[in-house]
């Protein structure tokens, strides 16, 4: 039984990417589709979710992600409420558990949640009262399910034809929410063939067992590809012994005019952000013609929208899922 | 252990399954106990026997009580999790008459002060408790301990709990003493470095679920260095709760070249694997982690052949609020005293031990390992036994466990075989009904 969904097969939470089926991604998207136009309007509101509040809850400080989803829920005219909580506090006897319980007494209908622990998200939704509904916004090293759709809505917008893709995820898979969220969104779609590159320190064990090709050689791994999705590498990876130095990684796996030429033509260049210039990506090519770096932000909102509203729009409140389209 | 009154009653035990395999006994007969000791084993009453309480246990299984290598009472220093009491009433429901206690207690079992406090504290309960003692001071890998004082105070054997010696030069020091002085090295076989922030086993399900894994390395790598310096030290090793197929594979062959090693397991790496953890199940959290399904499998083949000599519960009762917490941040182990046995008898239920072999692992095997009374109903041996029901079905239920740590993964399970008598030192310590 997936969590995430109701008896009807309709969002309940989101949680993972993985279990969501293509039909539903596909749902998200187009709802997402029909919310674009209201970020480029003079007034960018949808009363969808007037008198409906969202509680931004970060135990992981962010600054980028958590205005996305405020502005997201603003566009839909909830009433947002942003908590940063920093691990000391939650370390002063009150658990998390309390935490939650203190917010949900003040009658939030969602909680988009962070958290450095995988498996955070799962947690909150299975202590959250009925009728509160859990978006996972990075939880651990498990999933970002709606950086993941961000990034599939913005390669449908240039590739429609998932079932022809090829595409290579670049760099530190181990610690990556968002790539594991990728690949089980890339699969829902049909893509044909996901690959993931990088060393093998940087690689989980057994990763093929997500369903993807396994490469070392960053030439080879972009060889004839139609997406390149690069990944942030945390500094701190440099410390741990699993790379020798953030020069030695760019000289073998950052992406660079040289590396570009093994894709395709017209290969999309993606990253989650923020990027670290010279680190996984030249400057050059992160403004490069075939980068939709800033049109993944951009999308992001729509996509939040979207999720969004599909979660709350469904609890009966008021007819909001008719007027989303 | 309690001087419990009705020690000096005559007990008999009435046409039960006699299980002994000490001893080669397994026949329908009668056990007649006296003065906190197995008087005689037969059909007929040894002259001058007249029975103050009789327990009829036809159809019932009459073994040894279970002697259960690892188990935390939480007493000293972790009195909200569980206490010596709240466990003793659990080890009795479970037909368990002793268990052994690591020494990572706080304070750590690592002065004959600290071994006496717990034996006083164990005292007016209804188990026998042996510890082991500390093999460093404080468990902290640098300072051996004092292990001929521990070994005189009443300590069974030296282990340094789930702590590493990553000094492998004081690691064989300490081993060496400890032969010196005649006291078994228990050993959990765990690389600090490999297991890293690790809690889950390095495989397909935590790479799904973006847990940090724990490679098989971390097992095997340690037991080479504990094989190797078994055989340098020429010290008595046991290495404790096996959980990878590879370690099965090092000891049986270190064991084909005639090494006194021996080993053991926790019931439930029998019966779970990684597969277990979807959804983030806190339950399933332990340490070492559930393995591969082929790992499983293997530890199980080494259990029947006595690869593995024992089964154990690791039993780590915790409060509630240990488990209520992302995956990563709960604290591992599981409640286990309560399905020790009942996980047994399902070994022999799926037909890879026989009664009398499940009586080996769980009773005879650690008696002669940690050289305790007890794992035997010889004539004059101390009256530890049980009386279990193997017809009996339940299902467990966190509010019908006894031991104040309710998490278990097998809630929920419905179990054949429940214990209906336990009796400790002659006397009847716990009745079902």
């Amino acid at each position: 039984m997936d969590p995430q969904l109701d008896e009807h097969g309709k969002l309940r939470h989101l949680l993972t990417t993985e279990g969501l089926g293509g039909k539903l991604v596909t749902e998200i998207l187009d709802t997402a589709e029909s919310f674009l136009p209201v970020t480029d309007q003079a007034v960018k509101k949808v009363p969808l979710l007037r008198g409906r509040t969202v509680v931004n809850l970060f135990f992981e400080p962010s600054t980028r992600t958590r205005t996305t989803f405020e502005l997201a829920a603003k566009r839909l005219s909830a009433d947002v409420l942003n908590l940063q909580v920093s691990a000391s506090s939650t370390s002063k006897g009150e658990t998390l558990l309390d935490t939650l319980e203190t917010l949900q007494a003040m009658q939030v209908d969602m909680f988009v949640v962070r958290h450095q622990a995988s498996g955070a998200a799962h947690f909150f939704a299975r202590h959250a009262a009925p009728g509160v509904a859990v978006l996972n916004a990075g939880d651990g090293r498990h999933a970002h399910p709606t950086q993941a759709l961000l990034d599939v809505f913005t390669i449908r917008r240039h590739k429609p034809d998932f079932s022809s893709l090829r595409v290579a995820i670049v760099g530190d898979v181990l610690h990556s929410r968002v790539a594991r969220s990728e690949i089980h969104a890339l699969h829902a779609l049909g893509v044909p063939e996901i690959r993931v590159v990088g060393p093998r320190t940087l690689l989980p064990a057994t990763v093929e067992t997500l369903g993807v090709h396994v490469f070392h050689d960053l030439a080879q791994g972009l060889d004839g590809v139609d997406v390149i999705i690069m990944l942030r590498l945390q500094r701190e990876r440099m410390e741990g012994a699993l790379l020798p130095s953030a020069d030695e990684y760019f000289q073998r796996w950052g992406l660079t005019e040289r590396a570009l030429r093994h894709a395709r033509d017209d290969a999309l260049i993606m990253h989650p952000g923020p990027i670290n210039r010279g680190v996984e990506i030249d400057s050059q090519v992160a403004y490069h013609p075939r980068s939709v770096i800033l049109q993944q932000i951009t999308h992001g909102i729509a996509v939040r929208m979207a999720v969004m509203a599909m979660i709350l729009g469904s609890r009966g409140h008021e007819p909001t899922t008719d007027t989303s389209r | 252990m309690s001087a419990n009154p009705s020690v000096q009653k005559n007990l008999r035990i009435r046409k039960g399954r006699v299980l002994d395999p000490a001893n080669g006994v397994d026949r329908i007969t009668d056990v007649f106990i006296s003065r906190g000791h197995i008087k005689a084993i037969g059909d007929i009453a040894p002259d001058g026997f007249a029975a103050d309480q009789t327990v009829d246990a036809d159809g019932c299984w009459v073994m040894p009580g279970v002697i259960d290598l690892a188990a935390r009472l939480r007493e000293p220093g972790q009195p909200h999790k569980a206490t010596i009491a709240s466990e003793a009433r659990a080890a009795a429901s479970a037909g368990i008459t002793a268990v052994c206690i690591p020494p990572d207690t706080e304070p750590v079992i690592d002065t004959p002060s600290v071994v006496e406090w717990i034996r006083h504290r164990a005292e007016s309960h209804a188990l026998r408790v042996y510890m082991l003692g500390a093999l460093t001071r404080g468990l902290t890998g640098e300072q051996m301990s004092e292990m001929a004082a521990l070994f005189e105070a009443g300590c069974v054997g030296v282990s340094n709990a789930g702590h590493a010696i990553p000094d492998t030069g004081v690691l064989r020091h300490t081993m060496e003493y400890a032969a010196t002085v005649g006291l078994t090295v228990l050993l959990r076989p765990q690389d600090p470095y490999l297991k890293g922030q690790g809690c889950a086993h390095e495989g397909p399900v935590a790479t799904r679920l973006g847990l940090a894994g724990v490679p098989v390395a971390a097992e095997t790598a340690a037991v080479a260095t504990y094989l190797a310096l078994a055989e340098q030290t020429g010290a008595r090793v046991h290495l404790c709760r096996l959980s990878t197929a590879r370690a099965v594979e090092m000891i049986a062959a270190a064991r084909q070249r005639d090494l006194p090693v021996t080993a053991d397991v926790a019931a439930h790496q029998l019966f779970l694997s990684e597969m277990d953890l979807s959804g983030f199940n806190s339950l399933c959290h332990v340490d070492p982690p559930l393995r591969s399904h082929e790992d499983r499998e293997v530890l199980r083949e080494a259990v029947r052949q006595g690869i593995i000599d024992i089964v154990c519960s690791d039993h780590q009762p915790h409060e509630a609020d240990a488990k209520i917490n992302p995956f990563p941040f709960t604290e591992p182990g599981i409640s286990a005293l309560e399905t020790l046995l009942p996980l047994g008898m399902r070994l022999v239920e799926d037909g890879l031990l026989e009664a009398p072999q499940l009586v080996t692992r769980l009773s005879t095997a650690p008696a002669r390992i940690l050289g305790v009374e007890g794992g035997t109903l010889a004539v004059g041996a101390p009256a530890d036994l049980c009386v279990v029901d193997p017809r009996a079905i339940w299902e467990l239920t966190p509010s019908q466990m006894f031991s104040a740590g309710k998490h278990s993964p097998f809630h929920g399970w419905e179990f054949r075989g429940h214990v209906t008598h336990t009796v400790i030192g002659g006397g009847l310590v716990f009745q079902r009904y």
